[in-house]
């Protein structure tokens, strides 16, 4: 995870700060902060991968339109992260392609019929 | 607006939906010059509002011609694809590994059953089978239950409907077909051996029109003698993020599509020209999708969309080429996508000159005239 961050803050030195964590690293940011925003200030520069072509992803409108800057949180997938503020203690990871479903993958099962 | 534009063609096709653009591609493959004039996207375009199955099972059950003609297409639809694929380099994502009809009560798993079985007694070669919760369990392990069982047939299949629809733009090009944008017709001329197309900027002439105009047609269709009294049948559809494949086989009321999409929507609804969504249909079409698996509960809805079905009284086709004015056809239906791979394979060549497809006899526009009541049973 790179930490030179693209973004840095204009206010508030010295503000309360939170601990999270970003695929397991450990990281102290700002409180009041979306996570989206949290991320980018800690040096995050890839959330997620497109489940699709599988192309590295990252915050885009930061307003919950373009749903680019999904990742789970606290075991929840999918999340909009530029729309939820940090908390202390959030488990935050990026997501890889297209979420999980809580459910067993279902067996090829060989289709025959009678006519 | 484009002035390499001809003014003439051999045949000019009304519509550049699914329908219009599926006789377009077959008719310019074939070598016919071929002119398609599309509205613009101010229309009711059912084309980019469907679900995308190719589905076979149940249709036609009362008029047995219909069933003939859909699994017609439904068996033309690999080599569509394939030909699609290769002249465009647009995959549309077809696989047909049968479908599944989920059932809710033992009533509708019985009607259900006496529907297949009587169509298989009739038409003969037509697989299907009925599964019990069990059975149904053991294909579809996520299957909720309140699915008491469903049927399965191997006839059915889906596609991705937007790609469909952009392979055959460009596979008409492809072919030497012109397609024009953003030009509504207004009116057609007739004179021996020749029709007009008026739009408000321009006017077309050929000897052969075709009009697949959707909604449009029923007004059309009256400048050349034809009569296709089609009305809006509205359906939602919801669709959801991107999840892990867990089902590769089309339902009546949920497919994943191949990005990973869900897609759920059965619903019908007759309000006039009224594309809109309303929440109380969505949330039925959720609660059913859930039904179905319950493991979706959590799934996140991104879009819902209302999308307007072009609807004969019967809800069967309208497919003819008017008595008082010859080279007029109209072709209209609401299976846009499952019909196809019929229409650019044996609809084209009918307007090309050949003989009309044996299956459509039944299907002229005249049936509505007689005062008797439709209902129709899709």
């Amino acid at each position: 995870m790179p930490t030179d961050s693209l973004f840095r803050r204009v206010d508030a030195e010295g503000a309360r700060t939170v601990e999270v964590t970003f695929d397991d690293q450990p990281l102290s940011v700002p409180a009041g902060l979306t996570v989206a925003a949290a991320l980018l200030l800690g040096g995050v520069r890839q959330f997620r991968t497109s489940p699709v072509g599988g192309g590295p992803r990252a915050p885009y409108c930061m307003m919950g339109v373009c749903f680019e800057c999904l990742v789970e949180i606290d075991g929840v997938p999918s999340r909009q992260s530029c729309l939820i503020e940090v908390a202390d203690g959030m488990r935050i990871r990026s997501q890889q392609g297209a979420r999980d479903l809580p459910f067993p993958q279902p067996e090829a099962v060989v289709m025959e019929v009678q006519p | 607006m484009n002035e390499t534009v001809p003014n003439t063609a051999d045949v000019i096709v009304v519509g550049g939906g699914l329908v219009g653009m599926a006789v377009a591609y077959g008719l310019a493959k074939a070598g016919t010059n071929t002119l398609v004039l599309d509205q613009g996207d101010d229309a009711f375009r059912a084309s980019r509002g469907n679900f995308g199955l190719v589905w076979v099972q149940g249709k036609g059950f009362d008029r047995l011609e219909y069933s003939r003609w859909t699994r017609s297409s439904a068996r033309a639809w690999a080599g569509l694809a394939e030909g699609l694929r290769q002249e465009t380099d647009v995959d549309v994502r077809l696989t047909q590994p049968g479908g599944f009809h989920m059932c809710f009560s033992d009533n509708e798993l019985a009607e259900r059953q006496a529907r297949l079985a009587g169509m298989q007694a009739a038409l003969g070669d037509y697989p299907f089978e009925m599964l019990d919760g069990a059975d149904l369990k053991a294909r579809l392990p996520g299957i909720g239950p309140k699915v008491v069982g469903a049927s399965y047939t191997p006839m059915d299949g889906h596609v991705n409907p937007l790609k469909l629809l952009r392979a055959l733009h460009a596979g008409a090009r492809h072919h030497g077909a012109t397609v024009v944008g953003r030009m509504p017709v207004t009116g057609i001329e007739s004179a021996p051996g020749e029709f007009t197309v008026v739009t408000p900027e321009r006017r077309f002439t050929a000897p052969r029109i075709v009009l697949a105009a959707g909604l449009g047609n029923r007004v059309l269709a009256e400048h050349v003698g034809l009569h296709a009294p089609v009305a809006p049948n509205r359906g939602q559809v919801l669709v959801s993020e991107r999840v892990r494949p867990f089902l590769k086989y089309p339902t009546i009321n949920v497919r994943q599509t191949d990005e990973g999409s869900v897609q759920f929507g059965d619903s019908m609804e007759e309000v006039g020209f009224n594309d809109l969504t309303t929440t109380d249909v969505l949330a039925k079409i959720a609660q059913r999708g859930v039904s179905t698996f319950p493991f979706l509960a959590d799934v996140r809805m991104v879009r819902a969309w209302g999308a307007l079905r072009v609807m004969s009284p019967d809800g069967y086709p309208i497919y003819q080429q008017s008595e008082s004015h010859p080279g007029a056809f109209v072709v209209t239906c609401h299976s846009g996508v499952t019909l196809a791979a019929a229409h650019a394979t044996r609809i084209a060549p009918w307007i090309r000159g050949g003989e009309r497809p044996e299956e459509l006899a039944v299907f002229a526009g005249e049936r509505f005239l007689t005062g008797e009541v439709f209902s129709h049973a899709h």
